[in-house]
């Protein structure tokens, strides 16, 4: 088998270096992109290099960062531009071959193994990449250069910024495995909490363990750790528009102000439910399972499912079930914010006549939420809506579709 | 430096690419005698993407900037009250 030159391009503090490029005046001071507080979404979602070296962290409160780092100058996210230079940098990531598989908006792989007899080897591309995303967008990458992704993303991470890591197949096991194994793809601090107790501190011991060890610590993603640290892993690199299966469609947010049962509770269901449903039509989708998501006022969390039968798409029914969620896991606390996540996805299929009571009652339900769907298309969101969103004008403005709010890990957007 | 937007007269090809003409200061218009370079570049000085022309105007070399997302035109300005042309 040929072997493969795979590239991982990580835009350097991605959300950061699009406000400075806009904002010259923020050069050379210590900066952090912040959700709003008001919104209660004070934390901070990325940071530059500067606020970097104060021990600035993504997640940190607005406070301890200030803290951190008094001088920090704080600026408020616009998604759209950065959503914009993701669109751009792929753009000239196809310029060199058609296999660029996103990570999140600010990373991509490239497999540029088809296209080095055109352009040169892969550190050649690494750096004529580098520089025409420096001189075309004004931001920075860097960029690892291996034999498979997972070490390529290893290799991107190991010098920032703007600049390139080859690691090269005669001479892998020399650079990554003196390297902490919480480094790697895929051990995350649970997983590194737990491989550190069995004194598994570097990828090399890591790929030094038993593989049955491993399996019987992690099951099937010990399999998996165990064969990346081995430098065996092969996943390959999909092609561009090739999107991976759905697993599943959630939408969180976290409200305005901590929210007991009540109308106020029901609205944000509600509007969390039709978000759901409605991209569930969009992609010809119905779930047979209904996960919740609760935070309450002091950050404890839980998370509850339930499942569905028939399998549905409809907010009215995502709505019930995760009301009853609500009823029976969360009622009697107040909440801070709340997710709802559509799983166990399958095709929808129009349902097949019946004289069944419930099966026509959920048809003329479906029917009738396609039909709200096509209206809102056409005359906007507002157009129609539930009475209960007239409750309460501020809460019922949430657009998770379009606001952005935190989404819950491992759902689409 | 500045970014200043500018109302500017252009030409779109049959290829589909765009190219000034004609671009307003104030109240005068400058002409563009020569398009020297078209490329993607980014504004470092001013903040800001899009097509770079390197332009020839009264004899000088000027960048003219159009955002094509934005389709709005700008130049770098070294401060608010120079005339850039």
């Amino acid at each position: 088998m040929v072997p493969r030159t795979i590239l991982h391009c990580d835009c350097n503090n991605f959300y950061a270096s699009v406000e400075q490029l806009y904002h010259p005046a923020l050069r050379g001071r210590p900066l952090a992109v912040a959700g709003d507080p008001e919104q209660r979404h004070g934390i901070v979602l990325a940071k530059n290099e500067l606020a970097k070296r104060c021990g600035v962290r993504t997640g940190h409160p607005l406070w301890l960062a200030r803290q951190l780092c008094p001088d920090l100058l704080f600026v408020p996210p616009h998604y759209a531009q950065y959503s914009r230079f993701s669109r751009l940098c792929r753009k000239i990531y196809r310029g060199y071959t058609d296999q660029v598989e996103s990570f999140g908006l600010d990373e991509c792989w490239l497999d540029v193994t088809g296209s080095l007899s055109l352009f040169g080897e892969g550190r050649g591309i690494a750096d004529q990449l580098r520089r025409t995303i420096r001189e075309e967008l004004g931001i920075t990458i860097s960029v690892g250069v291996s034999f498979n992704k997972v070490f390529a993303k290893l290799g991107s991470d190991l010098k920032k910024p703007d600049a390139t890591t080859v690691i090269e197949e005669k001479s892998w096991r020399e650079t990554v495995w003196p390297l902490p194994a919480a480094d790697m793809l895929g051990v995350g601090p649970a997983t590194d909490r737990l491989l550190k107790r069995y004194g598994i501190r570097t990828i090399g011991q890591l790929a030094q363990a038993p593989s049955q060890t491993l399996h019987s610590l992690l099951g099937k993603n010990g399999d998996l750790l165990w064969s990346c640290a081995n430098g065996l892993e092969s996943s390959p690199v999909s092609r561009f528009g090739e999107a991976p299966p759905v697993k599943s469609i959630g939408n969180s947010t976290t409200m305005p102000r901590d929210l007991e049962d009540g109308d106020a509770l029901r609205l944000i269901l509600y509007i969390l439910a039709e978000s759901v449903a409605e991209r569930l039509r969009e992609q010809d989708l119905q779930c047979r399972t209904v996960q919740v998501f609760f935070r309450s006022s002091d950050l404890s969390w839980m998370e509850r499912q339930a499942g569905l039968d028939p399998p549905s798409c409809s907010s009215q029914t995502l709505f019930e079930a995760s009301y009853r969620l609500y009823k029976e896991h969360g009622a009697g606390c107040a909440l801070r914010s709340i997710g709802l996540r559509a799983c166990g996805l399958q095709h929808w299929a129009a349902p097949q006549t019946t004289l069944l009571k419930e099966a026509q009652h959920s048809h003329n339900r479906d029917a009738a939420e396609r039909a709200v769907d096509q209206i809102r298309r056409r005359f906007g969101r507002n157009a129609i809506r539930r009475g209960i969103m007239l409750t309460d004008e501020a809460l019922s403005a949430l657009d998770p579709r379009t606001d952005h709010p935190e989404r819950i890990a491992g759902s689409v957007s | 430096m500045s970014k200043q937007y500018i109302r500017v007269a252009a030409e779109f090809t049959k290829e589909g690419a765009v190219n000034p003409i004609l671009i307003w200061w104030g109240d005068k218009s400058y002409t563009v005698d020569r398009i020297l370079d078209r490329r993607r570049a980014a504004s470092l000085k001013a903040g800001g993407i899009g097509w770079r022309y390197t332009c020839r105007i009264l004899g000088k070399e000027r960048y003219l900037f159009y955002d094509d997302e934005e389709q709005q035109w700008f130049v770098e300005v070294p401060d608010p009250y120079t005339v850039p042309f």
